[in-house]
């Protein structure tokens, strides 16, 4: 195999492509920041995003480095398993688009807490629910921090705290001034980099194989066996399977930068709109995961994948180098350093993403509604929501350098797995069930958010492959299957116990708006 | 007296018209699961038949997999299909009755 990979070493065309991409959406911030002048604005870039606007920023959102360098190497390295993850995570937006999108929009102002608390007691439910929030950023913050270190080190050239810390302040940057209106752009022009990076990379495998996927697929299973089409050792328990998919499925409806975005459309009808676009684009980006996971594999091969840096360099389990080296075999130098700056821009997008959604719970809904009840100046609350940007921009970086080097690729799995067990159940039964009550939504999101966390901590992925202990008490990877029914149960019974005063009525009201009368 | 039963009137099409959309997403998301979990329990139950190949290069587990995205992409076109055409103008109908 040929261990002339370029990785490792200082890339100028990277860095040029990437200065280009830093330049560029600088300049958007800066027009952004002049029209940033309310939280409205700050938040939700005013509403006034366009559905098509808001469709490919969702997905630039949700298209991260996991997915584009994490899934194309399962691939490359597992064949059909990898694809496990790739329908997993897109078969989340269906049920957005069913249950969440719409009543989200009519109901909410900022934050995914609106909504759950709209006809509850605000202060309980807003505190559990930044609860809920907090956790799943800061370790969805991890995964991409640590990710981001690693790739740029591998990418560029660059040390892993230097990278650490371009990334915090270029995000910070973005968000701080520009609020939404930046963020949302920086997604948009990431979406189509990443979009159109990756269909050029699969029309230039597909053009080694006639053009026909199944030659590609029929090549791969030549080299490594008819095995790399069919489920294999990551799903070796059937329980596993069955969690994992339901974590990636609900979880989605959960996550707090995702729910946000709908709040920058106009209208319900917008958001619907969005929401189609996304499914479209991510659906068409995972079909492309499909081609390039096996082209890497057929046209690089297991063994440089799994070294990077040369025979004698590191192993490197995740296989995330496997795009990036493809890129190289296709196109070049050129084509790697392309694919390197988009893979930046990814794990930028995502970043500027996940602060503001965070950065909201914690001027929102602590600080305005837990903190001042209410009674905050537009100008305090715009000052407020800046502080907390910079804040977990800070809070960001430190997380990413302490984590330098453990292996964080099962927090994103995490993240999905608490954003369906703390925050999709309370928000939906709070939009579906005139029985919900205050005290029901409060322990189904801390029951979700508890139960998630110490599950993982008792499952192999930490008690074996981190701690390296023989076994784990728990025996499931991801804790999905019990918790997401756990937080439900806990939610209804609790809310059976404690009937509130005025429920109808206010239910009522919910209903009404809802279905979007004025 | 007059008042009163013309906003219960429209109170109860609106609340009828937002029982419909439940429906309706109640009924796609339930389709989305079935399929899905479907692909998931072949996955995890009959590793042996997806892993079968039709013709050289495609593997059935493959083919439902694809299948699986091509599906979330036609229950959501019948949803916004739905709600542009029906839903949005019987909502519009009711906001105008005032």
């Amino acid at each position: 195999m040929n261990s002339t990979t370029s990785l490792g070493q200082f890339n100028p065309i990277a860095i040029g492509f990437f200065l280009v991409f830093i330049t560029f959406t600088l300049g958007i911030t800066y027009w952004a920041a002049k029209q940033t002048k309310s939280t409205a604005e700050y938040y939700t870039a005013g509403g006034n995003i366009s559905g098509f606007q808001n469709g490919l920023a969702l997905a630039g959102d949700f298209m991260s480095a996991a997915s584009f360098l994490g899934i194309a190497g399962k691939v490359a390295l597992n064949g059909f398993d990898g694809l496990i993850y790739s329908i997993g995570f897109l078969v989340g937006w269906p049920i957005v688009m069913f249950l969440i999108a719409e009543p989200m929009r009519n109901l909410g102002k900022y934050t995914f807490a609106d909504v759950v608390a709209f006809r509850l007691q605000q202060t309980p439910v807003r505190i559990a629910s930044s609860i809920g929030t907090l956790v799943v950023v800061s370790f969805y913050l991890i995964a991409q921090m640590v990710g981001a270190g690693g790739l740029i080190q591998l990418l560029f050239g660059l040390d892993y705290n230097l990278a650490i810390v371009i990334v915090g302040c270029v995000m910070l940057a973005y968000v701080t001034f520009g609020g939404m209106i930046a963020t949302t752009w920086v997604q948009i022009i990431k979406a189509v980099l990443l979009l159109g990076g990756a269909t050029v990379m699969a029309l230039l495998v597909l053009s080694r194989f006639g053009f026909n996927p199944l030659t590609l697929f029929a090549e791969a299973a030549n080299k490594y066996g008819d095995a790399v089409l069919a489920p294999g050792k990551e799903v070796a328990n059937p329980l596993d399977a069955l969690s994992l998919g339901l974590s990636l499925m609900l979880g989605t409806a959960g996550l707090p930068h995702i729910l946000m975005r709908f709040y920058t459309v106009p209208n319900a009808k917008e958001a619907r709109i969005s929401v189609m676009y996304a499914t479209i684009l991510i659906g068409f980006f995972y079909l492309l995961t499909f081609i390039l996971g096996f082209g890497a594999m057929v046209l690089v091969g297991r063994e440089t994948i799994l070294h990077p840096l040369g025979a004698t360099g590191a192993i490197d389990k995740s296989g995330n180098m496997a795009a990036p080296i493809l890129a190289q075999v296709l196109g070049g130098s050129p084509f790697l350093g392309f694919i390197s700056a988009v893979s930046f821009a990814t794990i930028l997008a995502v970043v500027a993403g996940l602060t503001l959604s965070g950065a909201a719970a914690l001027s929102h809904d602590l600080w305005v509604n837990v903190i001042k009840k209410g009674n905050s100046s537009e100008t305090e609350q715009l000052k407020v929501a800046r502080i907390a940007t910079l804040l977990l921009g800070v809070v960001a970086m430190v997380l990413g350098i302490i984590f330098k080097g453990q292996n964080v690729a099962y927090m994103v799995g995490l993240a999905f797995a608490i954003a369906a067990s703390a925050n999709f159940p309370s928000l939906l039964m709070s939009m579906v069930w005139r029985g919900f009550t205050t005290k029901g939504a409060v322990a189904s999101i801390l029951v979700g958010t508890l139960s998630a966390l110490i599950l993982i901590y008792l499952s192999p992925t930490i008690q074996v492959d981190i701690l390296k202990h023989t076994t784990a008490i728990f025996p499931l990877k991801n804790p999905g299957l019990v918790t997401i029914p756990l937080s439900f149960m806990v939610g209804i019974i609790v809310s059976l116990f404690t009937p509130e005063v005025g429920m109808e009525e206010k239910f009522a009201e919910t209903e009404h708006l809802i279905a979007g009368d004025y | 007296m007059y008042i009163g039963d013309f906003m219960s009137e429209r109170l109860r099409s609106l609340r009828a018209l937002a029982n419909q959309r439940w429906r309706v997403s109640i009924w796609l998301t339930a389709a989305m699961m079935v399929v899905y979990f479907g692909f998931i329990l072949l996955v995890a139950f009959n590793k042996k038949l997806m892993g079968q190949t039709l013709v050289p290069g495609l593997s059935i587990g493959i083919l439902l997999g694809a299948l699986t995205i091509v599906t979330a992409w036609v229950l959501i076109f019948v949803y916004v299909r739905w709600t542009n055409h029906n839903y949005d103008d019987q909502l519009e109908k009711i906001r105008n009755r005032n």
